[in-house]
């Protein structure tokens, strides 16, 4: 990373400091996919545009701005009305009570 | 979180008395931007004037360039906080552009390249309170900094100053633009620190 | 029960916590790397690790409350509450000046991070280290790749690293010393070369990085002519560059990934 995180367009990888305020957590690798075209990317290759007024994200294929994030002195806004969807990847945990009663392969529940 | 950086900001030229407040003062010129610079030949820019009754008026860049110019020494306030003292434009009054609009209109929402709007009251574009500028500094405005074309309203924060500037809607009643609808202040006035909505 | 296990075993790409929050970082340590940049070591208490690709932000504020905000790659990899990065100085920047040259052992500033789970080496907990990986950094480009060099001289990964460093001129290159010895000692293939003046001796003429520079040489042990992962990482329009010869070269989008700096990324 460098200097003036203005101007010229960065990655998601840059913008997932400002949208981890709101989310609470990186969003490098939530799959976001674009209202405009539908294309899909995870959020690190998707366009940056840091350093104005606001964080904004938007498809490299479309210009579509597919979500913005603005901090005033009293609030956290986020924007997300220009994407179709956002996937988070989820882990899968063994650990008992995330899976209740799912039947395993020979039929039995553990 | 009070954690102050010792040494930080000792660069930065002493403060001037004549700055809104909150401002600091800067001698480079930042790119801030909303999207992808855009690159619009002079043979294919136009502006167009739409009003509230959809009657629409068109200027190419010979037209632009036939009008009456201004060159101007402006002080320019960025809500990011810095500002830039006696930058010089060349460019048109936008009075020039509505004189002969016929339009019960009050506001206008200003449009660029790329989508980016601005919503101003029609009377901070008139009176020689902003301009349609095409020149930075003696020379072409760079792409970057919103040329060939860039709408120019000093009295209000930056972001008001449309890059890329292709057209005015006229519109009866006020809507926000791209950042007025998010977060930021429906007027922008640097003097009294009209940065975000609710201030 | 072995369905149930095997499945609690598989991690899709789990979301990193915890949550990011600006920290207080004290700066414990500088090196200069070059006569225009420096690796500044912070303490940062409470700081919860990282993985060698991420970066953090960086906050400075001023004694009249005017703050200045700037994300930076990590250099190292994680090493309890020390964090390191490696500054480039831009010229009539705001914050590199002052990192670069005026920053003093003791001084403090914010910290946020670690950021980005997507540029990344490993790319999962579960990801072999021993898979050969190419990295391309275009001049400061490099630093998150040196974290990934350095992570894996740190887990005695024999993976064939192959880092290809486009830098302005000698003067330019950071890590020099320690890239070669990382040469001889662990096995990693550098291909350093130079876009404005190659010094003497070298036999690549200076210019743009091309197809032939990235493609994949004899030596580099590879049965495929393209390694299974590639990571790049410099100014946008750099990236953009490489990324075109790498697709033409056999690469795909699922096996590049790419960090962009802004233009001064040099």
């Amino acid at each position: 990373m460098t200097e003036d995180p203005s101007s010229h367009a960065l990655d998601g990888n840059a913008a997932a400091g400002p949208f981890a305020d709101v989310f609470g957590v990186d969003v490098s690798m939530v799959t976001v996919t674009c209202g405009g075209c539908q294309a899909s990317a995870v959020f690190a290759e998707q366009r940056a545009f840091l350093g104005g007024p606001g964080a904004v994200l938007r498809c490299p294929g479309c210009d579509h701005v597919l979500a913005r994030v603005v901090q005033t002195t009293r609030e956290l806004w986020l924007d997300l009305s220009g994407s179709a969807s956002w996937r988070f990847p989820m882990p899968i945990s063994k650990a008992a009570g995330s899976q209740p009663n799912e039947p395993l392969a020979d039929g039995t529940i553990d | 979180m009070g954690i102050f950086t010792r040494g930080f900001g000792g660069r930065r030229e002493p403060e001037a008395a004549s700055l809104p407040p909150g401002q600091h003062l800067t001698d480079g010129f930042p790119v801030l931007t909303a999207g992808p610079t855009q690159y619009v030949d002079t043979d294919d820019w136009s502006l167009t004037i739409t009003t509230e009754t959809n009657d629409r008026q068109t200027w190419s860049w010979d037209d632009l360039m036939a009008m009456p110019v201004d060159d101007v020494e402006v002080d320019i306030h960025c809500v990011t906080r810095w500002s830039k003292l006696g930058t010089r434009w060349r460019g048109v009054p936008v009075d020039a552009f509505f004189e002969k609009i016929e339009s019960t209109g009050d506001y206008v929402m200003a449009h660029s390249h790329g989508g980016y709007t601005t919503n101003l009251p029609l009377e901070d574009l008139l009176d020689g309170r902003a301009w349609v500028v095409f020149e930075y500094d003696d020379g072409p405005l760079p792409a970057e900094h919103g040329g060939p074309v860039r709408l120019l309203v000093p009295h209000l924060y930056f972001w008001k100053s449309a890059k890329w500037l292709n057209g005015f809607t006229m519109m009866t009643g006020d809507e926000p633009g791209f950042w007025e609808g998010f977060g930021y202040h429906n007027y922008g006035n640097p003097w009294r620190e009209e940065r975000y909505d609710r201030d | 029960m072995t369905d149930l296990a095997d499945r609690g075993a598989r991690t899709r790409g789990k979301l990193p916590g915890p949550r990011p929050r600006w920290l207080r970082a004290r700066l414990v340590a500088l090196r200069s790397e070059t006569r225009t940049a420096r690796t500044l070591t912070f303490e940062v208490p409470g700081w919860p690790g990282h993985r060698a690709g991420q970066h953090l932000d960086m906050r400075l504020t001023a004694a009249d409350g005017y703050s200045a905000q700037r994300a930076y790659s990590i250099s190292a990899p994680a090493d309890g509450e020390q964090v390191s990065v490696t500054v480039q100085q831009v010229r009539d920047g705001e914050v590199s000046p002052y990192l670069v040259e005026d920053m003093e052992l003791g001084d403090e500033l914010e910290v946020r991070g670690p950021i980005g789970g997507w540029f990344v080496w490993p790319p999962s907990p579960e990801a072999p280290v021993e898979q050969p990986v190419l990295l391309v950094g275009g001049g400061s480009g490099v630093v998150p790749l040196m974290a990934m060099v350095r992570e894996r001289a740190r887990v005695g990964s024999r993976a064939p690293f192959r880092l290809v460093y486009s830098a302005r001129d000698a003067d330019q290159v950071l890590y020099a010393d320690e890239l070669a010895q990382s040469a001889t000692d662990d096995g990693l293939l550098v291909d350093l070369l130079y876009t404005r003046a190659a010094p003497d001796g070298t036999t690549r003429p200076p210019g743009r990085i091309t197809e032939a520079d990235l493609a994949t040489p004899p030596e580099a042990g590879l049965a495929d002519r393209v390694a299974p992962r590639a990571y790049v990482c410099g100014p946008t329009a750099f990236v953009e560059h490489v990324i075109g010869r790498l697709l033409t070269l056999g690469y795909t989008n699922r096996t590049i990934r790419a960090e962009r700096f802004g233009p001064s990324g040099g």
